[in-house]
């Protein structure tokens, strides 16, 4: 491949690749994105090579594997295009099915989406209401391209941007653009992209650096990833940009070992943007230089800190720095960088594109345009979505997400990871964005939002959330670290029913140290699950510590499991495989927990049979004796 | 020519270099600034937080720390605050249980200074009382004074603990010692014959029974 060394030959290129390639075309489209590897799509893919292969279709259709389209839930996802039908559950014996359908311009009926309100068959992805329901401009693309084409990627519209910015804007104007658009950063505080950009633009030195932070660690969170295993040329593409803006020839990416296809996509990436002349000395003749070096972290959820992580990046490890002045100013090598989150670089092909006033027509006040969340817990429609700024939690969750599964009722939303808070019921109606979330006591941070039902304990979800940090805190300073210790006992010991109404006390004073004096963001958020769910859950606690008594029943300390004799039928299952042997009873005797004996293992909950439904989880209540020896009184069919 | 800076501490109108801390210009205006992880030879590290002070600035006030913080024109510092006490109160109770009776010396006198209770988190302590603070003066002062390498920080979060790198300590440490000296606690001065910080000794390293 020639280096494309003009804005003219890059559309020539274009229309080259577009010459080659018919619209209407088939193309059986296998979303090969984290979950549906999870689910199993390595065997989908495989078959349907096979079968293609087999009925002799290879040149009639084509096969591709994209990203991640969003719908995990319902994952392997496969989409016919030009039509767009889309299947879900896709198993490798159904790729025979499907092969032949394609081919006879028909659908597998069975394979589509039943929408569970109407329960009619909806055969177009985009008219699936998960999909319906979102405006997918950065993570959209994903479903159309393969990752490791960057043909694919030209095909939509690649890298245009980064010609108009080199050769119609200049760096002045792609700046003023990013200001103008009110780009915030979409790794956590919301920072105003722009205003991050000049100051490292405007700071003195001659070597400057662009970052991106793929660092995402935050549990339930992995919409980065699914970026940049979906669609690396477009961080790829905004990080250019940003270093052509800011003065920088040098970038780097910032990726956690743990997401292995995500570093091969972008170094694949890198390498062919180089091939192409987009990268590298001279880009596209313009004689701007610049260069990209992936970096793999080694896993350290603090290394997302900005100088944590450039200290990672220079080599050292990844702990956050004393300073008091800014990474854009000092950062790697102390040198001002310029660090953002993989979406944040996504946005900017867009807004050079599409100008700052489409950008700005989308979203809220304070917040313009999109941002991806990662839906999860307990919710029908777990996945990726794309929504405008300003959607309130109820839409997300109910009209995209499907609500909660099994007529469960919500209890809370767990946004913004580790730093953030859990938003309960009554602020289902808020819209989201930086500022109100903030307002809320919890934060946007890069997108996690886990979906709690009534069965969810949330002074066991602190705990946990705490537990989180007393291991990912890097355990540089006092506050953070020892903080944190303290702040798990005493969450452990109030799950555990030996919490005292000091601890509340307690609770609050060490978590306004550790956000008034610690040393990074970390440590300064890492209190706010438990300060959220006081706030909002407080009266959970008390029943944690007064009562004894967990109300979701879920603190093992502080339930017992009880065997309803009226509703034993004596079948033997949980007896049979209780594994500390605590159930007694007999064959047509009912059962009963020898309750000094019970570990709390929770077995036989799962394994009664649910038309019995016998065993009940007891909390803060005393256990009715049990009557040994009683005979099971209702005999079936007699 | 040095320029200066001036700045308030304390309501006391203090004129220091530019880029010095404002610890140091505190000490050369005789205001005292409690330290634990501070030593004049090391560059600033900011990790025990015990040196917090207020500082308002264009009317926003912040809590910075003092070894770290660059002084600038026209700040206002104060040193003590109830802010400012509750949290070194609450920093001497939570490192307080890793400290036992002996290495107590000078978190006792801040204990007393800012009436914090040194007992308070003991029952929440479930691990051993390792007698070391973590502020790295040992490590920091074997690699920015010696230039060894000889000490470091190994694991994350609350496994975070220091130990000698056997290679480079058993090459270096019978004769250096001389970060003893700058030990807070005493704890590493008392290693020369018995448990090294993880809980095994030096020889142990140096023999390689600890792997």
């Amino acid at each position: 491949m020639p280096k494309v060394s003009s804005a003219p030959a890059l559309e020539e290129l274009r229309r080259d690749i577009e010459s080659k390639r018919d619209p209407k075309k088939l193309c059986i489209a296998l979303c090969s994105g984290t979950a549906c590897v999870a689910s199993g799509c390595q065997s989908v893919s495989d078959a349907f090579e096979q079968e293609l292969d087999k009925q002799g279709l290879k040149g009639e259709i084509d096969f591709k594997r994209t990203g991640c389209h969003g719908f995990c839930e319902r994952g392997p996802l496969v989409v016919i295009y030009p039509e767009e039908v889309c299947y879900t559950n896709v198993k490798a014996e159904d790729a025979q099915e499907i092969v032949k359908a394609t081919k006879e311009k028909k659908t597998v009926e069975r394979l589509l989406y039943v929408d569970p309100v109407t329960g009619k068959k909806i055969a177009r992805e985009p008219d699936i209401p998960f999909y319906k329901n979102q405006q997918r401009f950065v993570f959209g693309p994903n479903r159309w391209i393969d990752p490791r084409s960057i043909e694919d990627y030209l095909f939509i519209g690649g890298y245009a941007a980064l010609s108009k910015a080199l050769f119609e804007m200049g760096p002045d104007k792609v700046l003023a653009e990013i200001n103008k658009a009110d780009l915030r950063g979409r790794g956590g505080g919301g920072f105003p992209a722009g205003k991050k950009w000049e100051e490292t633009r405007n700071a003195p030195g001659e070597i400057k650096y662009v970052i991106v932070n793929c660092d995402e660690g935050d549990p339930g969170a992995y919409m980065d990833r699914s970026l940049m295993e979906g669609n690396p040329h477009s961080v790829l593409e905004g990080l250019i940009i940003g270093g052509f803006t800011i003065g920088s020839h040098q970038g780097f990416i910032y990726v956690r070992q743990e997401y292995p296809v995500a570093c091969s996509n972008i170094e694949w990436a890198i390498k062919q943007a180089e091939e192409y002349g987009l990268l590298g000395n001279n880009i596209l003749g313009s004689g701007f230089d610049f260069h990209v070096k992936v970096h793999r972290g080694a896993g350290a959820f603090v290394s997302g800190e900005s100088s944590a992580l450039m200290a990672a990046i220079e080599g050292k490890v990844g702990e956050p720095k004393l300073k008091y002045i800014h990474t854009a100013i000092s950062g790697i090598k102390d040198r001002p960088s310029n660090l953002n989150n993989v979406e944040t670089w996504a946005n900017v092909p867009l807004i050079i594109n599409k100008g700052s006033d489409w950008f700005r027509s989308i979203g809220s006040e304070g917040s313009k345009g999109t941002k991806i969340f990662s839906l999860v817990g307990k919710v029908n429609n777990t996945g990726l979505v794309e929504v405008p700024m300003g959607m309130t939690l109820r839409q997300i969750i109910y009209d995209i997400g499907g609500g909660i599964p099994g007529g469960k009722k919500f209890k809370g939303v767990q946004t913004g990871g580790p730093s953030g808070g859990i938003i309960p019921e009554q602020f289902l109606d808020t819209p989201i964005d930086f500022d109100e979330l903030t307002k809320l006591g919890s934060m946007v941070g890069s997108g996690g939002m886990v979906i709690m039902d009534e069965d969810t304990c949330m002074v066991d979800t602190a705990r946990y959330f705490i537990d989180f940090c007393c291991e990912e805190s890097c355990g540089k300073c006092i506050p953070c670290r020892e903080g944190l210790r303290v702040l798990r006992e005493i969450l452990t010991d109030i799950t555990q029913g030996k919490g005292s109404e000091k601890d509340i006390e307690t609770i609050e004073e060490v978590a306004q140290v550790m956000a008034d004096a610690s040393l990074c963001a970390l440590g300064k958020t890492a209190a706010s699950p438990v300060l959220t769910t006081l706030k909002y859950f407080g009266d959970e606690y008390e029943a944690h510590i007064k009562e004894k008594r967990c109300p979701a029943k879920v603190c093992s300390n502080l339930i017992n499991y009880y065997i309803d004799p009226d509703k034993c039928e004596a079948c033997m299952i949980c007896m049979r495989n209780c594994p500390g042997e605590a159930i007694q009873g007999g064959k047509g005797i009912v059962h009963w927990i020898d309750q000094e004996k019970c570990t709390k293992c929770g077995m036989c909950y799962q394994l009664c049979p649910t038309k019995f439904s016998a065993i009940v989880k007891l909390s803060g209540e005393p256990v009715p004796a049990p009557v040994p020896g009683k005979a099971v009184a209702r005999k079936k069919g007699g | 020519m040095e320029t200066s800076v001036s700045l308030e501490i304390d309501g006391k109108k203090v004129k220091a270099k530019e880029g010095a801390t404002i610890l140091q210009a505190a000490k050369a205006a005789n205001i005292d600034i409690p330290t634990l992880c501070e030593h004049e030879k090391l560059a600033p590290y900011g990790a025990c937080r015990i040196c917090s002070v207020e500082v308002e600035k264009k009317g926003r006030s912040q809590v910075v720390v003092a070894c770290g913080y660059p002084v600038e024109e026209g700040i206002k510092v104060k040193t003590r605050s109830p802010k400012i006490d509750k949290i070194r109160k609450v920093i001497i109770e939570l490192i307080a249980p890793v400290l036992s009776n002996e290495g107590m010396g000078t978190i006792k006198t801040l204990a007393s200074e800012y009436k914090a209770d040194v007992s308070r988190f003991i029952p929440k302590f479930k691990a051993t009382p390792t007698r070391c603070i973590l502020c790295g003066k040992c490590v920091r002062y074997c690699s920015e004074v010696v230039f060894r390498n000889a000490i470091g920080f190994v694991g994350r979060g609350t496994g975070r603990r220091v130990v000698f790198f056997p290679d480079r300590a058993y090459a270096y440490c019978a004769t250096c010692q001389q970060c003893f000296g700058v030990c807070p606690t005493g704890k590493i001065g008392s290693q020369t014959t018995g448990d090294v910080f993880s809980g095994f000794s030096i020889d142990d390293f140096i023999s390689g029974k600890m792997s």
